[in-house]
């Protein structure tokens, strides 16, 4: 491994390859804060001029800063203006939006690049101590497996319902699996609830719901209600950018648990960033102490170091069955393995033999790349904050425009533009009615995932005896039922212990 | 009845009508070598279907116990009167009619009107910044996605080609 090492060291840190990481942090960061575009999309844009390079370590080192770049990217939008571009960086936006709100931007940004930075490198540590052993375990992982991991992702409802509001939380992931329902399936290839319409034939676009659920409810409280455009602290200027003793205390111990299960859930073809960051969200709420779990939601800095952290590790432990096995875990390792092939390079298990400078300077350019976003981000992070403080009446029209330009450039398509306002105004109703929205985005994000690997599984075993006879389906469907009941479980025993303590018990 | 208790009825009567689509009218355009299969493409929507009215019907019934510190609203809607409701409908009106023209008058065209439009609508007036910085936004944008992304977007109107 040692020598290893030493040729990746040696490759990444030639000029050019240092050049690579720089050029594709920055290209990935800009092009990743507008909200419609992707790490899917601008890796993609960007094959061809990796390719035209030649060298597949240079060209990788490129398209690898440009995937980190763009994840850095959305979770600015995210926090700043409440628009995730990327279902990545949806949970982010849960804690880091309020903390914009309350003139912490600058201090949300900070922790949001520190968060990423420390995921990532741990993630890429993980990767080169882990990566073979870790192949040989995510292939067992079968649709079942996938299923009862779906289940647990949307067990992370629960920590997304205030007290008194799990039914309302529950009803909204429904509705969301409802709209998943809605277009071809991947496995029946048949047309459901279209009402005949052809726009709706491949299903409703994930940017456009996001657009619908965050930024434009957002963007219209702006309006109706001018004094939300003020920030509580600080009218627009950034000054408290350094965390404080206790804040880093705090979100430590978070930082370090997500890397693992984050770069974990990573390693799983399929599963990712998204799962791994609301799967990160949940699980850290439900941890955290009566008190603290309050101020989830209203920003909590261990909110929103959670997602950071667990989206940047599982997107490094996305590289483990692309790199060993040559299987890519979601659409953006695919494009990836493309960009591979396409370079002439056959990733799998001889990669690490045959061409162990690839793989190598890769891992390498992973700690690079994480240096670098921190490196260049911390210094911007107080002109980027600056979009703030726009005057409101040159914000919120291009919040709009880019919101309409976000769900136009996913679909290319203007019947997109006419769901986004009709699917906004829903969401606005239903933020009047203090319905909680995530939930929503979380079932449409996990719908489709949830009945393809639920149907292969029934397909298989004939029926729902997969439950019982894979112990790891069954050890993960008791762990999602787990997560729903701790905070309840929780509450009434402090309740108890409260009574205890009036009774003189 | 207060508003959440008319969504969750809102929600169940969509929910009734998409099981009644998933029960009754989905299984027979099956072709028979499918119907042998375990799993049917209207399985998934039965389940969530009768989930999801169930759920409404905890809502609307109010069987889950009220929070007990609600806290205080972003907006009241029981107040929209006193806010600015009028410029919130106008701007999405304009966001309608930009879905409506972004083909037919461009993209340059559209998008310049809709942001100096909207800005307008809240209150602006100083067109001399307005409208340049709207054009070059509208500019860096359409040379961004046309230009670098390759995304196609028509830039003037279609008389114009």
């Amino acid at each position: 491994m040692i020598e290893g090492l030493m040729l990746g060291l040696s490759t990444a840190f030639s000029i050019q390859n240092i050049l690579m990481v720089i050029g594709g942090c920055l290209i990935g960061t800009f092009i990743g804060m507008l909200p419609g575009l992707g790490p899917m999309s601008i890796i993609a844009i960007m094959i061809p001029v990796a390719i035209s390079i030649g060298d597949p370590s240079a060209a990788l080192i490129l398209l690898a800063g440009v995937y980190y770049g763009a994840i850095f990217g959305g979770s600015t939008s995210s926090i700043l203006l409440n628009a995730p571009g990327v279902a990545g960086t949806v949970a982010t936006s849960f804690d880091g939006y309020p903390m914009a709100r309350q003139g912490k931007a600058g201090k949300a940004l900070t922790i949001a690049a520190i968060a990423s930075f420390a995921g990532g490198s741990l993630g890429a540590i993980y990767l080169m101590i882990f990566a073979p052993a870790l192949s040989s375990v995510a292939l067992l992982f079968h649709s079942a497996e996938y299923f009862a991991l779906m289940v647990l992702g949307l067990s992370a409802i629960a920590a997304f319902a205030g007290s008194g509001q799990v039914g309302k939380a529950i009803l909204m992931t429904l509705v969301g699996l409802i709209l998943a329902t809605v277009g071809e399936g991947a496995l029946f290839n048949m047309p459901r609830f279209t009402m005949g319409l052809m726009d709706l034939q491949s299903g409703l676009s994930f940017i456009t719901l996001a657009m619908a659920m965050f930024a434009l409810p957002e963007a219209l409280f702006l309006v109706l209600n001018p004094a939300r455009s003020k920030t509580e602290g600080g009218g627009g200027k950034i000054d408290n950018l350094r965390i404080t003793r206790a804040e880093a205390k705090a979100i430590a111990p978070v930082v370090g648990r997500q890397s693992v299960q984050g770069f974990f859930i990573g390693v799983l073809p399929g599963a990712g960033a998204t799962i791994a960051s609301f799967l990160g969200y949940a699980v850290e709420r439900n941890l955290a102490p009566k008190k603290e779990q309050e101020e989830f939601g209203k920003g909590s800095v261990k909110g929103l170091a959670a997602p950071e952290t667990a989206n940047n590790a599982a997107c490094t432990g996305s590289f483990v069955p692309l790199l060993t096995l040559g299987i890519p875990g979601s659409g953006t390792t695919a494009i990836l393995l493309g960009a591979l092939i396409a370079l002439n390079v056959t990733p799998g298990p001889r990669l690490m033999i045959d061409e162990p400078q690839i793989f190598w300077s890769v891992i390498i350019s992973m700690y690079l790349g994480n240096l670098v976003l921190l490196v260049l981000n911390l210094p911007l992070i107080p002109y980027i904050a600056k979009i703030l403080a726009v005057p409101r009446n040159y914000l919120i029209p291009f919040i709009l425009f880019f919101t309409l330009m976000g769900a136009y450039i996913g679909q290319n398509n203007a019947t997109e533009l006419l769901l986004l306002v009709g699917l906004g105004v829903c969401a606005t109703i239903l933020r009047f009615a203090d319905y909680p929205l995530a939930p929503l985005l979380i079932g449409f994000i996990l719908g489709r995932m949830l009945e393809d690997n639920f149907a292969r599984s029934m397909q298989l075993y004939g029926g729902i005896d997969f439950i019982w006879e894979r112990p790891m389906t069954l050890g993960l469907l008791v762990l999602a039922v787990g997560l729903v009941l701790l905070p309840g479980f929780r509450a009434r025993r402090a309740k108890a212990r409260a009574a205890g303590v009036a009774d003189g018990d | 009845m207060t508003l959440d208790r008319w969504i969750a009825l809102v929600i169940l009567l969509i929910c009734l009508a998409y099981g009644y689509a998933a029960f009754f009218t989905m299984d027979h355009l099956l072709p028979p070598f499918m119907q042998r299969n375990p799993i049917w493409p209207s399985t998934f929507p039965k389940v969530l279907a009768v989930l999801a009215s169930l759920t409404a019907l905890v809502v609307l019934l109010g069987l889950e116990p009220a929070p007990k510190d609600k806290g205080t609203p972003d907006i009241d809607y029981r107040r929209l009167g006193d806010y600015k409701i009028g410029q919130a409908l106008i701007l999405l009106g304009l966001m309608v009619l930009y879905a409506l023209m972004l083909r037919p008058a461009g993209f340059i065209i559209a998008t310049i009107l809709f942001i100096t439009l909207s800005a307008v609508t809240l209150g602006e007036r100083k067109f001399h910044f307005l409208v340049p910085i709207a054009a070059l936004a509208t500019g860096i944008v359409w040379w961004l996605v046309q230009g670098v992304l390759g995304i196609f977007l028509r830039p003037l109107p279609f008389f114009l080609g």
